[in-house]
């Protein structure tokens, strides 16, 4: 009997175990990233940033050049390291506190200058590293560690939609919103993704896409109830699908 | 070689990009606005980068990515702003990569004012950010030696894998003096550890980092850190004296302070005392050793500063029980005269 | 030789540039030389300022108490400088600048009030009244050479207005005669 591979570990990820919680899907969302960077021919011009966050570690896993950034900084750095290598594929790997909190000035002015960076942005609505704090991305009603009875309205405000703000930024080229829970949807985002590799090596600069995910332990779920929840109460608040588009 | 007449702040961006700097990330902040304007229209002429950054933590945090990336990068700014840049510095130290970091010192805490202060001694020498780190810290007493030191800055920076602070003041940013500025080429130092794309793969992954989650490689991680630390103790302390020679008075003071009692010496009879001064250049390293020995046979040591006594702290460390301290600062952005000087030196002198 | 000058006026009298010209000109006679503007808002309150020390000798702190001359383009400055003009020490003011009702206050100083703005407008261009300024401060202290200053123009002003330099010589001239 003879053995076909037909599933492989991309080798644009390196062979050492996720940290990851149970249901989580950083994971997905890290391979199908290794998938379009391999899949672009692009593996050994592409220098990549980790935030601060669950993805902290993520310099562990993508088989390339990485930096680690200070937490929001990501894009600061991205643009650091793309002043001096502008042929090199450069993306930012950012969660929802590192990008739509304490990082806000960094995204919104790299994408203001058109950075030409590829900008992965992962929304699961909480702080995941740090036990599950209220995020700015937490919906109202959510329960956090930092909003025992749910995010109050009156008191935390409304969540942030990163995605329309970055889309009223003349200098961003492509702004898009997918999710990761099912087949169809997981091939969606990979669409997103390599579009904007490929935006960024033709040059046309700055693109973000926005992945929401889900986080089983910080909310409190089983993983197939934080997807149905994500499809549920986050779709609804933060519409999938394209946003942006050429500038 | 050609005299320049130019601003401390002007030579001082001219020095760096003779000195192979192509990369300058900024934000505006009074006194030190010169640098980051003359490098806006300097780096394109010599197909450089500049950007003027969204915030002072936006600047460093570039500088980061490109320091990470292999090229020389700088950045400057002034106490306030310093501040805002701790956590990058942290990060830089932490992840071994050189930059060299301006600051053209005004008088704080808070806003301040936009005047000559030396008040951010401490945070520039001691720390300023979190975690057991260390800068290299030059102190310029002049246009010309801010020169020098910058590009001197830029080499050991390299050396160490480390940041290297240029600690200025609004005197030493806004003055004028002729000025030599010739290119230096950098010194040659591997840098393979730098992200470039994994093309060769002879050669580990780069990763530029300070994260280490395991205690014992933290520690390790730190161990090595003191390790270059200790070396750079040993060997890259600057000083100069002056009118050291039978003094009984020895007076210490860094940067432009230390014009300033160059003048008391020069322009007055001190009443059969003679007075010597001595200047540490580099900060840190602070010249211990150097200065206790210079204390030696003096009847009292006086140290002056535009703040309330920062860099006393590191004298009375390195001096000990050879002779007794005195201190006289003056804060808020009020530069000391050498009348005044001259007349604390006398009431010393009276004591004595 | 170790002159300390103050120069002084309102933003956009040129005091500050006349104070760089005669600087670089004692630069090109090799001589030590420091400048040192007032910066921040205490240029808009009318007395802009620059100190500048010419020296045979290495040069301390570039501030200065005690000046062996302060030019002042107008009221506030004579108000704010006069002080600072050591014993015997000279005061070059501009009176048509300056209140009708000014006081000499000091005894132990050479005032020296000349109606700097008209005697520029009379040269045609009110912008070269720094020159006759300082053309003379130069000729009371000898601080460098006219033609170290026409040097330090040229190279201030460049090719494009090089046209302006014969007009600038002259009032540096005017300024000089004024004095003698």
């Amino acid at each position: 009997m003879s053995e076909t591979l037909v599933f492989k570990r991309p080798d644009m990820l390196r062979n050492v175990g996720f940290h990851y919680c149970p249901g989580c899907t950083h994971g997905i969302i890290h391979r199908l990233i290794a998938e379009c960077i391999e899949e672009l021919g692009l593996s050994d011009k592409t220098i990549g940033v980790a935030p601060v966050g669950c993805s902290v570690l993520a310099y562990d896993y993508f088989n390339c050049d990485m930096q680690e950034a200070a937490h929001g900084r990501a894009p600061a750095v991205a643009t650091g390291i793309k002043r001096v290598h502008e042929d090199a594929c450069v993306f930012t790997y950012q969660g929802d506190g590192d990008l739509a909190s304490i990082g806000t000035a960094e995204i919104i002015h790299a994408a203001a200058r058109s950075e030409n960076i590829s900008v992965f942005f992962v929304n699961n609505a909480i702080y995941g590293m740090t036990g599950g704090q209220m995020a700015p991305t937490t919906l109202v009603g959510q329960k956090a560690t930092t909003s025992p009875h749910g995010r109050n309205q009156k008191y935390a405000g409304m969540p942030i939609r990163m995605s329309e703000v970055m889309a009223a930024i003349e200098g961003a080229y492509y702004i898009e919103r997918v999710m990761v829970v099912d087949v169809k949807s997981i091939n969606n985002a990979k669409k997103a993704i390599k579009k904007s590799l490929q935006y960024q090596m033709e040059g046309k600069g700055f693109s973000m896409v926005e992945i929401l995910s889900t986080c089983p332990t910080g909310w409190g779920m089983t993983p197939l109830d934080a997807v149905e929840w994500l499809k549920k109460d986050m779709v609804d608040y933060y519409p999938l699908g394209l946003i942006k588009e050429g500038n | 070689m050609e005299k320049r007449f130019m601003k401390g702040n002007e030579a001082i961006a001219e020095a760096a990009v003779m000195a192979g700097c192509r990369y300058f990330y900024g934000y505006p902040i009074t006194p030190q606005n010169e640098i980051p304007e003359y490098f806006s229209w300097r780096l394109p002429e010599v197909g450089g980068i500049f950007i003027q950054a969204e915030s002072e933590i936006g600047a460093i945090n570039m500088c980061y990515g490109t320091s990470g990336s292999g090229a020389r990068v700088m950045t400057s700014s002034s106490g306030p702003g310093l501040s805002l840049k701790a956590e990058g510095i942290s990060y830089m130290a932490g992840a071994n990569l050189p930059v060299v970091i301006v600051n053209i010192m005004r008088a704080g805490p808070g806003l301040g004012s936009i005047q000559p202060s030396q008040s951010d001694y401490l945070q520039a020498t001691k720390g300023g950010g979190h975690g057991d780190y260390n800068c290299l810290v030059y102190a310029p007493t002049g246009v010309q030696s801010a020169v020098d030191l910058v590009q001197l800055a830029f080499d050991k920076a390299d050396e160490y894998r480390m940041p290297a602070i240029i600690l200025g003041d609004g005197v030493i940013g806004q003055m004028m003096e002729p000025v030599v500025i010739q290119e230096k080429k950098p010194i040659k130092v591997d840098k393979s550890w730098a992200t470039v794309g994994w093309k060769d793969k002879n050669r580990p992954r780069a990763v530029i980092n300070s994260l280490s989650l395991v205690p014992s490689e933290l520690e390790e991680w730190n161990l090595n850190l003191q390790a270059k630390y200790k070396k750079i103790k040993e060997s890259e302390v600057l000083y100069e004296t002056y009118n050291m020679e039978d003094s009984d008075i020895l007076v210490v003071a860094y940067g432009s302070t230390s014009r300033t009692i160059r003048s008391a010496i020069d322009e007055n009879e001190l009443k059969g005392h003679k007075i010597g001064l001595f200047t540490p250049i580099s900060l840190w390293p602070y010249p211990e050793k150097e200065l206790k020995e210079a204390t030696k046979g003096k009847k009292c040591v006086l140290v002056v500063e535009m703040s309330a006594g920062q860099m006393l702290q590191d004298v009375k460390l390195a001096v000990g029980d050879t002779a007794p301290v005195h201190f006289y600062g003056r804060m808020g952005g009020i530069i000391p005269t050498a009348e005044e000087i001259f007349a604390q030196i006398l009431k010393l002198g009276e004591v004595l | 030789m170790n002159i300390k000058m103050i120069f002084a006026g309102y933003g956009g009298q040129g005091a500050l540039l006349s104070g760089q010209l005669i600087s670089y000109a004692a630069m090109l006679e090799d001589k030590h030389v420091t400048w040192f503007p007032s910066y921040g808002p205490e240029m808009r309150g009318g007395a802009a300022s620059c100190s500048v020390i010419i020296s045979d000798k290495r040069i301390g702190s570039p501030i200065i108490q005690s000046a062996d001359a302060v030019i002042a383009l107008n009221q506030p400055s004579f108000d704010k400088f006069e002080p600072f003009v050591k014993p015997e020490g000279v005061l070059i003011y501009n009176t048509s600048m300056t209140d009708s009702g000014l006081k000499e206050s000091r005894s132990d100083v050479k005032y020296l009030g000349l109606p700097i703005s008209d005697m520029a407008n009379e040269l045609g261009n009110l912008r070269v009244a720094n020159m006759i300024a300082l053309g003379c401060l130069n000729e009371l202290l000898k601080c460098a050479k006219t033609e170290s200053i026409i040097e330090a123009l040229k190279v201030r002003l460049g090719e494009k207005r090089a046209d302006l330099i014969e007009l600038n010589k002259v009032a540096i001239e005017k300024g000089g005669n004024a004095a003698k």
